[in-house]
């Protein structure tokens, strides 16, 4: 998984590139963690675009990013996910709390 | 009874699940699937061979097994490990119980199995490993 990081009015932009399962899960978590500890942002988005595959392995990724930015006042939303990804996030319920949106330009708008 | 199968062994290693994915999806494309049906597997699949890692064999070295059975426009799909076992397994089936929140698992892999397939079977003792049984019937009209 390739992580490319972009910030915009003080938002943590990620765009994930591969595969996001089990082997991918702790080092895409850790990056994401670590930047926004660099950058102290506490609001994120995830782009999904490149996202090849993805199982429940992401839900605990984005959940888990949320819970920690939930302690910093922070909000999170996600970008650009196929159908099949949305699927998966569908069942845990994670829209209830995690916003999803159709591009960059409304996320962004959001914050 | 069936009409092609295959069978595939590999190290509880997570590099491993990918590898996984694919060769099962590559083994069910004689079925003529849709890209969705073709995904909904692979995902099924992810599932249970991430749970025999994590789970049956506790992130240590063990085999994890697979068995594709194709017959007519079914497969079935047999994912299996001689780790520890599931010790209350209606708990564990249940959407959202993970037993392993430290490692942000989010506990729907049962439920994305559940969901993605037409049916799943799980048979597991403690002590004796675990064997995940999926089902999905394709409706390709080809």
């Amino acid at each position: 998984m390739n992580l490319y990081f972009k910030l915009k009015y003080e938002i943590l932009i990620v765009h994930m590139s591969g595969e996001l399962d089990h082997h991918s899960a702790e080092e895409t978590r850790n990056k994401i963690d670590n930047e926004l500890e660099h950058c102290g942002y506490k609001d994120l988005i995830l782009d999904f675009s490149q996202v090849t595959f993805m199982d429940s392995s992401g839900i605990g990724v984005v959940i888990g990013r949320y819970k920690k930015l939930a302690l910093k006042k922070g909000k999170l939303c996600v970008i650009n996910v196929n159908n099949n990804i949305k699927k998966v996030f569908e069942l845990s319920g994670m829209f209830k709390i995690i916003p999803l949106y159709e591009n960059l330009e409304k996320a962004v708008k959001s914050f | 009874m069936y009409d092609n199968m295959m069978k595939i062994e590999f190290l509880s290693k997570s590099q491993n699940e990918s590898f996984a994915r694919v060769a099962v999806a590559a083994f069910a494309a004689q079925l003529d699937p849709t890209l969705e049906e073709l995904s909904d597997i692979k995902t099924a699949v992810s599932e249970a061979v991430t749970n025999a890692i994590i789970h049956g064999y506790d992130n240590q070295e063990g085999v994890v097994a697979i068995e594709v059975y194709i017959l007519q426009n079914e497969i079935t799909i047999i994912v299996s490990d001689k780790g520890v076992g599931i010790e209350e397994l209606e708990l564990a089936m249940q959407p959202l119980y993970t037993s392993r929140p430290d490692l942000e698992r989010s506990g729907m892999g049962f439920t994305v199995m559940e969901t993605f397939m037409d049916s799943l079977e799980v048979k597991s003792e403690k002590g004796s490993g675990t064997t995940v049984i999926m089902k999905k019937i394709f409706n390709s009209l080809s």
